[in-house]
């Protein structure tokens, strides 16, 4: 066993660390925030200059990394740091554009962005409730788009055939943001995050990726990249929220004391730390079997997000528990790590469908 | 044993859902219902139908205007009235400083303040809390030092829940710096308008101007607005906690917000069927719904030991306990039944008026918000952690 990292992921961990430290603090990031725009892009254009979006794809596509473990320490870092800018997008394309080395090309050098367009009205977390068609151009409705607003290309999944639920019949389609018949609605998210609702009117279904009718399998190996880089990045604004919280519980006085010497928020404290590492471990469990077969992999898909969900909901709920009223304000750090914390719960399955999805993969 | 209320209690219920059915507006309840944002106006207008209706301030006496109930009827009241969805009443005149005058004020003070209180004149706002403080309220820093006639006040309050809103604030403020922790403080009502008095709105988690930093920069009051006597204060603040305590169990709320999130789960679908028929959802929400049968009979229980002229013990503590969990899980799972759609922030829908669309399912706009500002539940009050040792110290000692 070696849970080491390689010298050259940590020479990488080292740099984005280094660049979000000298880059990125919370004074930094409400100002972007306040500014309404979705994200720095002086940040992103650096942070994709340092080789962060490379990273995130393999070789053979052009990139340096792509495995799981470049995946959990990257986004690790940018979760610890709380970065808005568009990764995990990338994270999630990053499987689906073997054949279109242009344009992984200017996703790497942080010039095109493309996101997965999937999740419809009506189909909460379940990837094969696909109802948007494809017969032969693409109507319908996508809604939690991460940054559908801000991407140049989006990955539409889209019945071709069979029924509402059916995973035979779903295809993925390569569509430029600026092709017709697209309604892009922006939104921002409760963390601040962005992202869009967009309505498809007879929108030309060009450019198919992978097989026709068989794109049930690609959207769970996308989904597979996500929840292992959202996982990382949760536990990164966990380990933010923990520094947070551990500081206050050190210099807060109340009774004449520091809260952090009354026992019943040292157990609190001890229980938080305990379960961050069974959230890090989980993150180590996905990212060490992200390439295994499909049913090794997607039992710790669903395993790792269950878990990590289960944690972060803790830790931003415990955090800002013992920070009591301060940990409440938008204006103080804590606020914006736990609403993403809570909120990330509810991307690519909340922690009760991937415990049934847990339970059934499991012969349940 | 018999669970079940008696024949004039029963009567007093249908009377209160008759009025709440004809006097309720549904613009108002609709806004409750959907987690909107109320504003002064929507306060005031609830506030003065229930003065109409002589049922504005449940605990007062009668000769001053009030309802005079029990606290079985004042139970019921508060339980029909969230589960018909009514906006609260600001409780910070009608339940915390009233009863603070009418057991220690002046005839004055009774006489000039509790008519205004119920005509919507003055709204109070609490100045408890201090920067330092937080649930140890003792340790207090604003000073007031006698000046002839007056106090000249300075010093900061903060978490003024509603300060926004107001002109008049109570304040505990340390008149004798030298005397122990709770032997050197008063009890000041001043007017939000006095010269030196600043108000610094405080954005909260979900977004929403909710409390406020209070600041005193050589205030004058006058000093016939002292209550009771000087550096006797923290005996008044006590007893208007132990006022602030009651139905801290919020049976009404959690009765409220279970039936939304069964109506949100019945209509929201998971795998092509209702996420009600989902085992795992539907586990969670059974667990919830035990708990909170059960915390609705321990509130019966004290009520009718309370009826029976026996001081509350502990039993206080542990209400608010287990009905903020009981509250906190609730908002936890209507943001869980609404999957996705409870991911975008729509400030238009939570501010905006009747026609404001929102996307997916009535609900979504509110739920996350909501969720997030029930944290502050365990917070408030005497946080979830005092009221352990408060429980804990009844049996251990100490």
């Amino acid at each position: 066993m070696d849970f080491t990292l390689s010298d050259e992921r940590r020479m990488l961990q080292d740099s984005l660390s280094r660049y979000l430290a000298d880059h990125l603090d919370h004074e930094r990031r409400r100002k972007t925030l306040d500014s309404g725009a979705p994200y720095n892009a002086d940040l992103y254009k650096g942070l994709a200059d340092l080789g962060t979006l490379a990273a995130l794809f393999p070789e053979e596509a052009g990139g340096f990394g792509g495995t799981g473990p470049d995946l959990a320490l990257v986004f690790e870092t940018l979760g610890r740091a709380g970065t808005l800018e568009p990764f995990l997008p990338a994270a999630l394309a990053a499987p689906l554009l073997t054949d279109h080395a242009d344009l992984v090309e200017q996703v790497i050098a942080g010039e095109s962005i493309v996101t997965l367009a999937h999740t419809e009205p009506d189909a909460r977390y379940d990837l094969a409730d696909v109802t948007l068609s494809a017969k032969p151009t693409l109507n319908g409705t996508k809604t939690n788009v991460l940054f559908g607003a801000q991407a140049t290309h989006l990955i539409v999944s889209a019945r071709e055939s069979g029924d509402r639920l059916d995973p035979e019949g779903i295809s993925l389609f390569l569509v430029p943001t600026d092709a017709p018949g697209l309604t892009i609605t922006p939104l921002t998210n409760v963390d601040g995050t962005a992202s869009a609702q967009i309505a498809f009117t007879d929108t030309p279904a060009e450019t198919r990726l992978g097989e026709p009718a068989q794109g049930h399998a690609l959207l769970e190996t996308a989904t597979a990249h996500a929840i292992l880089a959202l996982s990382a990045e949760t536990l990164g604004a966990m380990e933010a929220a923990k520094d947070l919280t551990l500081a206050y519980l050190q210099e807060r006085q109340q009774f004449g004391r520091p809260i952090g010497t009354f026992q019943a928020l040292q157990h609190r404290l001890a229980d938080m730390l305990t379960e961050i590492e069974q959230a890090r471990s989980a993150v180590l469990n996905l990212a060490g079997h992200l390439d295994a077969p499909r049913d090794i992999r997607e039992r710790h898909v669903s395993a790792t997000k269950n878990l990590v969900g289960r944690v972060a909901a803790l830790v931003a709920e415990e955090a800002v528990q013992m920070h009591g009223g301060i940990g409440m304000t938008e204006e103080y750090e804590l606020s914006h790590h736990a609403r993403r914390l809570v909120m990330a719960d509810h991307l690519f399955g909340d922690v009760d469908h991937h415990l049934e999805r847990f339970i059934h993969l499991s012969g349940g | 044993m018999d669970l079940s209320f008696t024949q004039a209690e029963q009567d007093f219920q249908q009377e209160v859902r008759d009025f709440l059915a004809t006097s309720l507006p549904h613009d108002l309840s609709e806004k409750v219902r959907l987690n909107k944002r109320l504003g002064k106006d929507d306060y005031q207008r609830w506030h003065a139908i229930l003065n109409d209706k002589g049922w504005l301030a449940p605990g007062w006496p009668v000769e001053h205007g009030g309802a005079g109930w029990s606290p079985v009827q004042k139970h019921i009241f508060e339980d029909e009235a969230c589960l018909a969805h009514a906006p609260r009443t600001v409780p910070f005149g009608i339940t915390m400083l009233a009863p603070v005058l009418l057991a220690f004020g002046t005839e004055a003070q009774v006489a000039r303040y509790l008519p205004r209180i119920l005509s919507g004149e003055d709204w109070w706002c609490q100045g408890y809390s201090e920067p330092g403080a937080g649930s140890d309220l003792a340790s207090l820093k604003t000073r007031a030092v006698r000046d002839g006639d007056h106090y000249i006040v300075n010093g900061q309050k903060t978490w003024t829940t509603l300060g926004q809103h107001a002109n008049k604030i109570f304040c505990l403020v340390r008149t004798d710096p030298d005397a122990k922790k709770q032997e050197g403080i008063s009890f000041l009502l001043i007017d939000m308008d006095t010269p030196g008095v600043t108000l610094r709105p405080i954005t909260l988690i979900d977004g929403q101007p909710e409390v406020n930093e209070v600041f005193f920069d050589d205030v004058r009051v006058p000093a016939e607005n002292l209550v009771g006597e000087e550096n006797k204060g923290w005996t008044y603040a006590k007893y208007l906690l132990t006022h602030e305590r009651t139905n801290i169990a919020g049976v009404g709320f959690s009765n409220a917000a279970l039936a939304t999130v069964k109506r949100v789960a019945s209509e929201v679908t998971s795998g092509g069927k209702p996420l009600a028929q989902n085992p795992f959802f539907a586990a969670r929400l059974a667990q919830v719904e035990i708990d909170l049968m059960a915390m609705a009979t321990t509130n019966l229980r004290i009520l009718a030991a309370a009826e029976a002229g026996r001081a509350p013990g502990p039993e206080s503590s542990m209400l608010k306990l287990k009905g903020t969990i009981i509250r906190q899980e609730l908002t936890s799972l209507l943001r869980r039944a609404l999957g996705p759609h409870a991911l975008p922030h729509q400030p238009d829908f939570l501010d905006g008026g009747d026609n404001a669309e929102t996307l997916g399912h009535e609900q979504a706009p509110g739920a996350a918000a909501n969720y997030f500002n029930m944290r502050k539940l365990s917070i408030f009050g005497g946080s979830n952690e005092i009221q352990r040792t408060i429980v804990a110290k009844s049996v251990l000692g100490g």
